[in-house]
């Protein structure tokens, strides 16, 4: 029997640390585009809260917790990322998709995360404008690409055929950056 | 030495030893280049532009147009570096600019000597005869003589960074209106981000003697900036220049990151190009003060007194040891003031006003101008006209002062006009001129310290009072308030020696004069006939001077004569700031496919298909050209089986109860009959009629499809899907992602194709299972795929996929499947002449100009449904006999060549235009029918299958008869397909 060999977006590639900074790649066991029915998206919610544990985030927001959380990813779109694939429940009210390997999940983390991202990322990425749980289709060194704000950091989704583009962009800023004494 | 005994804001404990064209000197830190060199004695420090004059340094700030150099080694120079703006370090290198040989004995200052035939307007008169001399010897001459800094040619090898900022308030410049902005903001409660090009905030305060607060003005700038350094809510950015306003509240900025550091590690930029966001902005960028013009004004030792006393204050250094003032305004009492403080003899105080009153222990003549000066490369001695008659006086600095100009640059740069006012004889910016900006201090015309706080301070409570509707109460420090009599006087009529207005582009008063005797009278003509203001500084010194003339000459006011708008940005930005990030490989996003690594270790050559890098042909043993493999991989796919990387097409995923209706109505066939499990291909029209894309849709249920695009068009796909979704038809009941990435496809395309699967799915691939055009789901091992029975090659094929985690592996697992039946990779050139000989079309036929009908395919567009495009496309004139239609063409010639592109006549008829009958689209050499074959558009070309046709290629120069085929080569019933 043939036994592919699983290899993630950004193997080899990370982690990298600079100026105290960060980027890690982390590799989720399951992502799943949820996109309600029309005008299903209270039912929707509904279901998410009764398989998962949590409604659906509101426009540019997350929802969840770290090991499973819902974030929202445009006009009608989530993802659900984590431990779980959405339930089978939910295929009544949304049209459900396997997003797991369409990503490369990358974390940057530390005090200067915000001035590395900004130098890549047009997002007004001050504390106050963009708090933990924010999210954003947005872009990131020309890339198009989701940026969450976590605890620690920021969560970094580039399509995963972007991944090298993407860990050269972020190191370079992480270089430049730790080179400039941070901030 | 000039360096003056003590004072001044420079750390004496420290020694710098930097060079000058060579020579070793030293500095202090603290010092700019400029302060370095004048405490140094060195007073000739630049060629000027066009005729090569000595020049000294004029200021000490960003306008300066004289003192421009080279600073850095070897190749990597830094051309046009402001010495009143570099900072010195340890080991800096700077260079003198603009001369043929030494710089003091220029060999081009000849050019001074040719001055009465350079003037305004001189090479459109001169250089027109004989023509032919304009590009082989007038051009170069005239590069080679005129300039400033050179570039060396070889790449800029200093790293640049670029960055965002956002914040509530901006404030423009760190002088008293600007830290007093800055501080109110701060205090109620804004993001404030404080910019100044200067290394040491403080603005005028750190060049004049005067107390705020009831300490030096100096002290008080610098117990404000560290307050404002403590607080959580204030970024300071010094060395930082606002280039430009922009829509939005959004502002550019240059930093200066290490331009002042003596060795920076290769990751630290030279500079970064901020772009700042602001919700409202407070320009605080002072005011420039400016000259008198008067006959030879340009000799080095002749400065502006504001920079005389930034010398002579801020850095402790003299320009001259007895420094004579000319003047036509009251400031002349504080540089006066200011020099006998430090100890500098006073030669003379030269006041244009007759009723000036200054007094002190120098002679004071008023009512008085100077009309000539002397000394080549230093100033020796002025000549004065007094009421009384002509004084020559002995001198080696004189310090000129014309008033100031508000700073309104930023203002204009969204099209805002300056305003005149009378009372201080200057343009002031327009209110409103940048939207969410206030203007505060000198930049609004408000000079005196005390001003410039009150302005300052107000004009953050009111942007607060905006924002939050609240502003803290603040007290102002006690400052001077002199309002600063002046009267205003532009230059010195009559004498001899040209009198110059802008020393950065070398234009005289004379030449305004010429201007206005040409008819170039209006400001914007002026300023191009004259290249006035269009030195890299823009004018910044030059400009009202230069109105004022013309003026004069046409009698009208100053503000009738207008102004010259102010573009961003506000000082030069070097393009490598603009491009940082984008050098090499940051020039664009790079894709790769899931078989990447596989390709690159078997060799492969890419080509580019958008940002995707694709194996565009694999060399094997021995082969030395493209066309070697390229034959090769078409033969082994017909005859065993070939693998390529198809994942860059684009995937999508639709979904939802009215999907098929979806389809039915993006694509022109139908797809709402398509069972589960098939697969059919479909054709998409643009709302206009014209084709759009082609690709194939897989249905896995009765709410599910997986819809293929070109790798090219996948974007456009999906984004026509959006609007289609979103705009035409909010009621259907549809959602649609991007799986492109989510699979790993791989083509298994030949007679051996299946046998290739068949070691590798778990489940028996039979006709009956997986006949042509059906898809279903398979398990290779543990890992669940899906499996698709398509073939763009004409061949028996597969393609096969995998969730992109396991691409490389599954790569990898058919390339020894492959290779063991005697098969192997195809690149992207075999592929094109897989889909040639079996006349498939991509973009390269679809370029939007076709219509379905013009490639054969009008039958597709359903006539049971509507579609997108479907009325438009059936307008007269899009299809018919007079349409260019797709055929196929092979050379029945001696001529066995096409070239892309080459345009096809009937035999016979003259080749032009008129007589276009249409064009190669595609071509190759087919291996599996031994020669050349091609796709074109031939005009009613369905019709005249068998006829001859003659391609001219001129860009190529073939010209090769054609026989016009039907576009399908290759096994036109499709057996080999379905066998």
């Amino acid at each position: 029997m043939v036994d592919l060999i699983a290899k993630s977006p950004a193997a080899g590639l990370l982690p990298f640390v600079a100026g105290g900074v960060t980027l890690a790649e982390i590799v989720p066991d399951f992502i799943t585009s949820i996109m309600p029915h029309r005008d299903a998206r209270a039912a929707v919610s509904a279901a998410l809260k009764a398989a998962h544990g949590m409604a659906l985030p509101g426009d540019g927001r997350t929802s969840g917790r770290a090991a499973l959380r819902a974030v929202w990813t445009g006009r009608g779109q989530y993802f659900l990322i984590g431990e779980a694939a959405a339930d089978a429940s939910l295929a009544a009210v949304a049209s459900l998709s396997d997003q797991r390997d369409g990503w490369a999940l990358l974390t940057l983390e530390g005090d200067a995360a915000a001035d590395v991202l900004a130098r890549i990322c047009p997002l007004d990425l001050r504390a106050g404008s963009f708090r933990r749980g924010d999210t954003a289709r947005t872009e990131v060194a020309h890339m198009m690409a989701v940026v969450t704000r976590s605890t620690r950091g920021f969560e970094i989704m580039v399509m995963r055929s972007f991944t090298r583009t993407a860990v050269a962009q972020i190191t370079g800023a992480m270089r430049s950056l730790a080179a400039q004494g941070a901030g | 030495m000039s360096r003056l005994a003590k004072g001044g804001q420079i750390d004496r404990s420290q020694s710098v030893p930097f060079s000058f064209d060579g020579r070793t000197l030293i500095g202090h830190a603290g010092d700019t280049l400029a302060s370095a060199l004048i405490a140094n004695d060195v007073k000739l420090v630049a060629r000027s532009f066009k005729y090569h004059r000595p020049r000294g340094i004029l200021t000490a700030g960003s306008e300066e147009p004289n003192a421009l150099v080279g600073i850095g080694t070897g190749d990597q120079i830094a051309p046009n570096v402001r010495a009143t703006m570099q900072e010195v370090y340890r080991g800096l290198a700077a260079h003198s600019q603009n001369h043929l040989g030494p710089l003091a004995y220029d060999l081009l200052a000849v050019n001074d000597l040719m001055a009465p035939f350079f003037g305004a307007g001189f090479y459109y008169k001169t250089f027109m005869w004989p023509k032919a001399f304009w590009e082989k010897i007038y051009e170069p001459l005239i590069r080679r003589a005129a300039g400033i800094g050179a570039l060396s040619g070889v790449e800029d090898r200093a790293a640049y960074d670029k960055a965002f900022a956002f914040c509530d308030v901006l404030v423009i410049g760190a002088g008293p209106a600007g830290l007093m902005a800055a501080l109110v903001a701060a205090k109620g409660g804004a993001d404030v981000i404080l910019v100044d090009e200067d290394f040491r905030m403080g603005g005028r305060l750190n060049a004049d003697m005067q107390e705020v607060g009831g300490k030096p003005g100096a002290d008080w700038a610098a117990d404000t900036v560290a307050d404002l350094a403590a607080m959580d809510n204030v970024r300071l950015m010094p060395r930082t220049t606002i280039t430009g306003a922009y829509d939005g509240g959004t502002f550019g900025a240059l930093q200066r990151v290490s331009h002042h550091i003596a060795r920076p590690g290769a990751d630290l930029p030279l500079e970064t190009f901020w772009r700042i966001v602001a919700k409202r902005a407070i320009l605080a960028g002072g005011a420039l003060e400016r000259p008198i013009v008067f006959p030879d004004n340009d000799r080095p030792g002749i400065m502006l007194a504001s920079g005389l006393r930034s010398y002579v204050n801020r850095f402790a250094a003299t320009p001259g040891q007895a420094v004579s003032l000319f003047t036509n305004n009251d400031n002349a009492h504080q540089t006066a003031r200011d020099l006998q403080a430090a100890g500098v003899r006073i030669a003379a105080v030269i006041d244009s006003r007759a009723d000036a009153k200054i007094s002190g222990d120098f002679p004071v003549l008023t009512g008085a101008s100077v009309i000539a000066t002397k000394g080549r490369k230093a100033l020796r001695g002025i000549t004065v006209q007094t009421a009384s008659g002509i004084r020559n006086i002995e001198t080696d600095c004189l310090a000129v002062s014309g008033g100031w100009n508000p700073s309104v640059h930023l203002t204009c740069h969204m099209n805002g006009k300056p305003v005149w006012r009378e009372d201080i004889a200057a343009f002031v910016p327009s209110d409103g001129a940048i939207p969410g900006m206030i203007v505060a201090g000198a930049a609004g015309g408000d000079f005196s310290t005390h001003a410039a706080l009150k302005t300052g301070a107000g004009a953050a409570k009111a942007v607060l009072k905006d924002l939050f509707g609240k502003a803290p109460r603040i007290t102002l420090p006690k400052a001077e308030d002199a309002p600063g009599a002046m009267t205003p006087f532009w230059h010195v009529s009559g004498g001899r020696g040209r009198a110059w207005l802008d020393l950065a582009n070398d234009v005289t008063t004379k030449d305004v004069v010429l201007a206005h005797r040409e008819n170039f009278r209006s400001v914007e003509h002026l300023k191009r006939y004259t290249t006035l203001g269009m030195a890299p500084d823009q004018g910044k010194l030059s400009n009202l001077g230069a109105l004022a003339i013309m003026a004069e000459l046409t009698g009208q006011t100053i503000p009738e004569t207008g102004t010259t708008i102010f573009r961003p940005p506000y000082t030069p930005v070097a393009i490598g700031a603009l491009g940082a990030h984008g050098k090499h490989k940051g020039f664009a996003p790079e894709r790769f496919i899931p078989s990447d690594a596989l390709a690159r270790e078997q060799g492969a050559r890419f080509v580019e298909a958008g940002l995707w890098y694709r194996p565009s042909w694999f060399p094997a043993g021995g082969e030395t050209h493209w066309r070697q493999s390229c034959d090769r991989e078409v033969n082994m796919v017909r005859s065993s089986v070939g693998l390529c990387d198809v994942t860059t097409l684009g995937k999508i995923d639709i979904q939802g109860p009215d999907a098929a209706e979806f389809l039915d109505r993006v694509y022109a066939n139908m797809f709402s009959t398509l069972k589960v499990g098939r697969v059919r291909y479909g054709l998409m029209l643009r709302e206009d009629g014209m084709v759009m894309d082609d690709g194939t849709s897989a249905r896995f249920s009765d709410t599910h499809f997986v819809m293929t695009t070109t790798t090219a068009a996948a974007g456009q796909v999906m984004t026509h899907l959006d609007f289609c979704a979103q705009v035409l038809w909010p009621e259907l009941d549809v959602q649609f992602i991007s799986v492109t990435e989510q699979w790993a496809q791989f083509a298994v395309a030949g007679p051996r194709s299946r046998e290739v699967l068949a070691g590798l799915c778990d489940t028996a691939i039979t006709d009956e299972a997986f006949p042509y055009m059906s898809c279903g789901e398979v398990s290779i091992g543990a890992v669940r795929g899906r499996l698709f029975r398509i073939s763009f090659s004409g061949e028996h094929a597969y393609e096969i996929a995998v969730p992109a985690r396991y691409g490389d592996a599954l790569a990898r697992t058919l390339d020894g499947a492959a290779k063991a039946l005697g098969g192997g990779w195809y690149g992207m050139e075999a592929l094109n002449v897989l889909r040639l000989e079996k006349g498939f079309i991509t973009h390269a036929e679809i370029h939007g100009r076709v219509t379905a009908d013009d490639i054969g395919m009008g039958r597709m567009v359903s006539a049971k449904k509507d579609c997108v495009g479907k009325v438009m496309s059936q307008r007269p004139g899009l299809s018919g006999p007079e349409r260019e239609q797709l055929v196929a063409l092979k050379p029945v010639g001696a001529v066995k060549q096409f070239g892309g592109g080459a345009h096809l006549f009937n035999e016979g008829a003259p080749q032009v235009r008129e007589n276009d009958q249409g064009y190669v689209t595609s071509h190759c050499f087919s291996p599996t029918l031994g020669h050349p074959i091609a796709l074109a558009f031939v005009k009613n070309g369905h019709a005249r299958i068998g006829e001859h046709i003659r391609m001219k290629d001129y860009m190529r120069d073939i010209e090769t008869i054609c026989e016009i085929c039907p576009p399908v080569h290759l096994d036109p019933e499709g057996g080999k397909l379905r066998g």
